[in-house]
């Protein structure tokens, strides 16, 4: 079951606009530090769907659902496995709900695993596999428009992912990467190696997302659109953010700093544009304004 | 520096297992004081190897390669370093707080407690408040120890303290915090007694928390 509407945006020779962070705007909601924001979607469902309208309203065309961290394994190490199935259905259901009545698609997001694979660490390429799979199958269930592979940094893990991913489903696949060491991944990936690994995975496109700086990120772009002919996606963190001294993570770049570097993103190959961390809802419909213009 | 010494640092900055091990016993039957041996070897190798870190030349795999390299040299050295010089210092209960899985820097840090004559009861990553008042309860420990490397994990500190409080034990130990989002300012606030930004300031924070 191909989602054509995902290639059909995709091609249409206009630039796609994401969406913008989620657990930095769930925090500026009320949800605790030290909460994981995927607990949002059992625990307080009405405010998930509104940050997902607020995404919509300011001009998102695709949506991530709340699952960044409702791998099995990720919930396991919360204490939350018992949730796995609901929190990944419902985060879709509710996500489909906030698009009801537009176009607007919804992606299924998969985060990484939160261990780390063999030979750094003891989990294995193919347990990561399953465990990607597991979660993709359910979220393909419930009906996303497509998945989304993000903030990876071990390419063993990404390879494990997509394998994963693509052995229980059809559905458009995109993997993005995070490279907040400047231009490399935390294990020392550069986007080169990460295009080059990826170039035969069949991704509808490929990624960066979270990262550094919009400097940095920027620069990984650069390294990124010489490397591949995939469509890319970007969704650069809000800037660099810094702690206060009660650990609230404070980002200093405006909207309209945001939106002024969106012309250069579009540019430098980017084809799908959002944020990530930081991305507040005004940050995004400063986003999508820009793109309208270049557009 | 000593071509032996000069060997060691350089194994551990290669992350070299079986080179660090082999001039490591080499030193040692040379009759080199294990003292000596830490602090310039194996210590100064890892603080280059952090300096590579933040520089951006390394990154994690080369980190981790490094941290296991210094891990299997302190198995060998430590019997040496307890029967010299270095007394006993005290007895810290060392561990990553709720929620967080980071353990490099925690690692690191007790490992170079050890050096300095500690002895270091590793309660592991993904600690729980409880875990911790138990060890503090039960092992006559000095000092309780807490890493936290995310900024959603950080506030499991304050609740450990809170534990510690509630169980009564606060007031026999000493706590001290670090990893990189902490900071001296979020130590005073959570009533910490201290908090140190890399390993061998965490040794000199110990030994002067409990002098
Ligand atoms: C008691 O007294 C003391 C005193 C001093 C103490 C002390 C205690 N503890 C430490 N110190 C001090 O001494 C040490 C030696 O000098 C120092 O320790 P450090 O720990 O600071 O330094 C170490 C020697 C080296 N540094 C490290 O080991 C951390 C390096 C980075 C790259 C990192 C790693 C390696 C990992 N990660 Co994670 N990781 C990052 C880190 C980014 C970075 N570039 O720093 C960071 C910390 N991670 C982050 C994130 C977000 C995550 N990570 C995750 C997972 C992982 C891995 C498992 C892949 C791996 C950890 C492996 C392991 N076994 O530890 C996930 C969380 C998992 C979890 N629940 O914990 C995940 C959530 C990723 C995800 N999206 O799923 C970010 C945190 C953002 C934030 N501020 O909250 C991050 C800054 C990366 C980033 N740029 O976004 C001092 O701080």
């Amino acid at each position: 079951m191909i989602s054509s509407r995902f290639f059909d945006l995709l091609h249409s020779g206009k630039p796609v606009v994401l969406d913008g962070a989620t657990g930095t705007n769930l925090q500026a909601r009320g949800l605790p530090t030290g909460t994981p924001s995927d607990v949002w979607v059992l625990d307080n469902p009405a405010e998930v769907i509104r940050l997902h309208h607020d995404f919509i309203t300011a001009g998102a065309e695709v949506i991530l659902t709340n699952t960044f961290g409702s791998s099995r394994l990720h919930l396991a190490h919360a204490g939350l496995d018992a949730r796995f199935e609901e929190t990944n259905r419902t985060a879709v259901a509710l996500a489909r709900q906030a698009a009801a009545g537009s176009e607007v698609l919804v992606a299924g997001s998969l985060g990484p695993l939160g261990e780390m694979l063999e030979p750094a660490g003891t989990l294995s390429a193919e347990t990561a596999a399953q465990v990607y799979a597991e979660q993709a199958r359910l979220l393909a269930e419930a009906g996303v428009d497509l998945l989304v592979i993000e903030t990876q940094f071990d390419l063993n893990e990404a390879l494990a992912a997509v394998r994963g991913v693509k052995s229980v489903t059809d559905l458009p696949l995109v993997c993005s990467f995070s490279y907040d060491r400047g231009t490399r991944t935390m294990m020392g990936l550069r986007p080169a190696q990460a295009a080059q690994a990826l170039a035969g995975a069949g991704l509808a496109a490929i990624g960066i997302n979270c990262g550094r700086s919009l400097e940095d990120n920027r620069r990984a772009l650069d390294e990124l659109r010489a490397a591949t002919d995939l469509p890319i996606w970007f969704k650069p963190n809000a800037g660099l953010p810094h702690s206060d001294a009660e650990g609230r993570m404070i980002y200093d770049v405006t909207p309209a700093m945001m939106g002024e570097q969106v012309a250069g993103w579009v540019a430098g190959g980017a084809v799908l544009v959002g944020g990530c961390c930081g991305t507040s809802p005004e940050h995004l419909r400063a986003i999508a304004e820009a793109v309208r213009k270049v557009a | 520096m000593d071509e032996k010494l000069k060997a060691i640092y350089q194994c551990i900055v290669e992350g070299d297992n079986n080179g660090v091990q082999e001039h490591v016993r080499a030193a040692l039957e040379s009759g080199m004081d294990a003292g000596t041996i830490l602090n310039e070897g194996l210590i100064a190798g890892m603080a280059e190897v952090g300096r590579l870190f933040e520089e951006g030349e390394y990154f994690v795999p080369e980190m981790l390669i490094s941290a296991r390299a210094m891990k299997s040299a302190m198995a060998i050295l430590k019997p040496h370093l307890t029967s010299e010089q270095v007394g006993f210092a005290g007895r810290v209960a060392i561990g990553t707080v709720k929620g967080d899985l980071h353990d490099i820097g925690k690692n690191l840090v007790g490992l170079m407690l050890e050096g300095a004559g500690f002895q270091v009861i590793d309660l592991g990553s993904d600690v729980a408040p409880e875990k911790f008042v138990e060890a503090a309860k039960n092992n006559d420990v000095d000092i309780v120890a807490m890493s936290a490397l995310l900024t959603t994990t950080m506030v499991n500190m304050k609740s450990t303290i809170a534990a510690l409080e509630e169980a009564g034990v606060r007031e026999k130990v000493k706590v001290m915090i670090g990893g990189a989002p902490v900071t001296e300012a979020y130590a005073r606030q959570i009533g910490a007694d201290g908090y140190a930004p890399d390993a061998s300031r965490a040794v000199a924070l110990a030994k002067s928390l409990l002098s």
